[in-house]
C-alpha cells in the first residue's frame, strides 16, 4: 500500500484547501469594512439590524415547527410500516424519496397553484396558513432525511418486543410511541432534527415564493445591496450549519453505541 | 395521530399479531394524506397543467414550445453546469474517499474528513455564493492574491465567478463532499484479500483497479454522479445569489416564471417545470436502479 501514500497525501491536500480557502477568504472579506484596517464592523451591524434578528427568529420558530411536525408525522409511520405493514415499506421509501427528485422550486410552484387564493383549498389567502404552507412544504424538503434516520434508529431496537412488553403491562398506543419508541430512538430523531434544522434555517426558494419574512430571502436582499455584510452572514450561516452537524456527530454517536458500527 | 389512536384500539383487542390488516393501513393515512396533499398532487396537477392549453383541454403545444431557443438554451446551461460540478465532483470526491478509505492514511483522518464533508454538504445556498464572491469574486482574496503574488489576474482570462465555471466551481463546494460521504462506505465493500490475491497472483495497481475494484465499484461510482447531476440541476439559491438573474440557467427561468409570468403563459411555465422533473426524475430513477446493482457486491 506504501506507492499509494503520496497520492493520497495529495488527494487530501487538494480537498483541505478546496474546504477551507472560501473559508478563510470569506473571513477576511468580511473584515474589510473598514478602509485600510481589519474590524468587526460588518458583524456589529448585521448583528445589530432588527430585520436579522426578525428573520433569523421567524426562520428558528419555522424550522422547530417543522422539526415537531415531521417528527409526529415520520415516527408513527416508520413504527407502522416496521411493526404491522412491512409490505408497504417499499412504498413509502419511495414517497420519502420523491422531494430528491421534485426540486423544491417546483414543489412550491405546484403550491402556489393549488392552494392560491382563488383554489379548493385557498391557503395563501391569510398569514397563518401561508406559514403552515411554507411549514408542510419544508417537512417535504426534510423527509427523505427524517425518515431515514428514524427508520435506522427504529431498525437498531427491537421495536416488536418492546411493543408487546409494553402492551401486555396495559400499556396503549399513545403510551407505546411517546414512552417507550420515542425515548429508543431519541439520538436518530435527533439527528435528523438537526439536519432539518440546518436544511430549514436558511432556505431561500419556497420562503421567497410564499412571501414570507425568512432568513434566506433577508441573505438575498443584503446580498444584492451590500458589499461586506454577505461575507460575514456567510461566516455566522457557516457556524450554524457546523454547529448542527457538531450536535448530530455528539448525539448520532448515542445511537450506534451497541450497533455494527462498534463492534 | 387522532387516526392512529382508533386503529390502535381495534387492533389492541384481538390479541395483537398480524392479522387485521383491514384496519392497519389506518395508522399510516396521516403520512398519506401528507404525501398527497404536500408532494404529489401539487406536482402531479403541474405535470397535467404542461398538457393543458388556456381553457384546460389537451395539447402538447407547451411541450412543442419548450424547443425555442431562449427556453433551450437556459435547459443546455444547466445541464452543462450540472455534468460539470458532477463530473468534477465525482472525479475529485473519488480520489478524496479513496484515499481516506484505501491511501493507508493515518486512521483519525477519516472520521475527521466526514464530519467536515456533512458541514460543506450543507453549507449551500446563498451564504456559499457569499463565500466564493469573498473567493473569488473581483476583489476577492484569491484573486487579489494571484495578482499580488505572480502577477497574474484570472479576471483577464475572461474569467467571471458569475459566469458557467465560476458557478461550476461553487457547486463543487457541496459536490465534492457529497460524493465523498456516499461513496466512502461503498469502498470499505473492496475486500482487502480482493487486492492481496491481485498482488499475490502477480498483478500491479492498474490491473487491480482496471479489473477487480473499478467492475466492482462503477454502479455505486455511476450512480452518485447521477445523484450528484440531479443535485445541481434543482438548485437555484446558489446561483440566484451569485449571478442575480444574469445567468440563464433553467431554476432562475423558472423563478421569475413564478414571480411575475415572464413567458407570458401560465401552461409553459408548467412545462417547463415538468421538463425539470422529467430530466431529475431520469438521473434520480438511474441512481436507484444503480444503487440496488452495487449493493450485491458491497456488503
Amino acid at each position: 500500500m506504501k506507492r499509494n501514500r503520496f497520492g493520497a497525501w495529495l488527494a487530501l491536500a487538494v480537498g483541505v484547501i478546496y474546504f477551507f480557502v472560501p473559508l478563510i477568504a470569506t473571513f477576511e472579506f468580511s473584515l474589510r469594512l473598514r478602509r485600510g484596517t481589519y474590524s468587526f464592523d460588518a458583524y456589529e451591524i448585521v448583528l445589530a439590524d432588527p430585520r436579522f434578528q426578525q428573520t433569523f427568529g421567524y426562520s428558528v420558530v419555522v424550522a422547530l415547527a417543522t422539526i415537531v411536525v415531521g417528527t409526529l408525522l415520520v415516527v408513527p409511520t416508520a413504527y407502522w410500516i416496521q411493526l404491522r405493514l412491512p409490505r408497504l415499506r417499499p412504498v413509502v421509501e419511495f414517497i420519502t424519496l420523491l422531494p430528491l427528485v421534485i426540486p423544491a422550486i417546483v414543489l412550491v410552484y405546484g403550491y402556489l397553484r393549488i392552494y392560491n387564493s382563488s383554489s379548493w383549498l385557498p391557503m395563501t389567502n391569510a398569514v397563518w396558513s401561508t406559514n403552515l404552507l411554507l411549514i408542510f412544504g419544508y417537512v417535504a424538503l426534510a423527509l427523505p432525511y427524517m425518515y431515514r434516520a428514524v427508520d435506522t434508529g427504529l431498525r437498531s431496537i427491537d421495536v416488536r418486543s418492546l411493543t408487546e412488553a409494553a402492551e401486555s403491562l396495559g400499556a396503549g398506543w399513545p403510551k407505546i410511541l411517546f414512552t417507550v419508541i420515542l425515548p429508543n430512538i431519541r439520538p436518530a430523531i435527533l439527528s435528523g432534527s438537526f439536519l432539518t434544522f440546518a436544511i430549514v434555517i436558511g432556505e431561500f426558494t419556497m420562503a421567497s415564493l410564499l412571501n414570507r419574512p425568512a432568513f434566506g430571502p433577508y441573505l438575498q436582499l443584503v446580498g444584492a445591496n451590500r458589499a461586506y455584510e454577505p461575507s460575514a452572514l456567510a461566516i455566522i450561516a457557516f457556524f450554524v450549519t457546523w454547529a448542527c452537524m457538531g450536535l448530530i456527530q455528539v448525539f448520532g454517536r448515542g445511537a450506534r453505541g451497541s450497533s455494527a458500527d462498534t463492534r | 395521530m387522532s387516526v392512529n389512536l382508533q386503529s390502535a384500539s381495534v387492533s389492541v383487542a384481538p390479541k395483537a399479531g398480524l392479522s387485521p390488516a383491514s384496519w392497519a393501513w389506518l395508522g399510516i393515512t396521516p403520512f398519506f394524506a401528507f404525501a398527497i396533499l404536500f408532494l404529489i398532487l401539487p406536482t402531479g396537477l403541474l405535470m397535467i397543467g404542461a398538457f393543458q392549453d388556456a381553457n384546460g383541454s389537451f395539447t402538447l403545444a407547451n411541450i412543442v414550445h419548450l424547443f425555442q431557443p431562449s427556453i433551450l438554451s437556459s435547459y443546455r446551461i444547466s445541464l452543462e453546469i450540472s455534468a460539470a460540478s458532477a463530473l468534477g465532483g465525482a472525479v475529485i470526491g473519488f480520489l478524496l474517499a479513496a484515499a481516506v478509505v484505501l491511501g493507508g492514511l493515518p486512521k483519525w483522518l477519516r472520521p475527521t474528513l466526514m464530519t467536515f464533508c456533512g458541514v460543506a454538504s450543507n453549507f449551500a445556498g446563498l451564504p456559499l455564493a457569499f463565500a466564493f464572491i469573498a473567493t473569488l469574486g473581483r476583489t476577492g482574496l484569491v484573486t487579489l492574491l494571484l495578482v499580488n503574488l505572480f502577477d497574474f489576474n484570472i479576471y483577464a482570462t475572461g474569467f467571471s465567478v458569475l459566469s458557467f465555471w465560476g458557478l461550476t466551481i461553487t457547486y463543487l463546494y457541496f459536490q465534492i463532499p457529497l460524493m465523498v460521504l456516499i461513496l466512502a462506505p461503498a469502498l470499505d465493500g473492496l475486500k482487502r484479500e480482493w487486492r492481496e490475491a491481485s498482488d499475490n497472483l502477480g498483478g500491479g495497481s492498474v490491473h487491480y483497479w482496471r479489473h477487480i475494484a473499478f467492475p466492482v465499484i462503477w454502479p455505486a461510482l455511476l450512480g452518485t454522479t447521477l445523484l450528484l447531476f440531479a443535485n445541481s440541476f434543482g438548485a437555484i439559491a446558489t446561483a440566484y445569489g451569485l449571478t442575480g438573474s444574469s445567468l440563464n440557467i433553467v431554476t432562475i427561468l423558472l423563478y421569475a416564471q413564478i414571480q411575475g409570468d415572464v413567458l407570458h403563459d401560465p401552461n409553459l411555465g408548467f412545462a417547463l417545470a415538468f421538463g425539470m422533473i422529467v430530466i431529475t426524475g431520469v438521473s434520480n430513477g438511474a441512481y436507484i436502479w444503480l444503487r440496488t446493482r452495487s449493493e450485491r457486491w458491497l456488503r
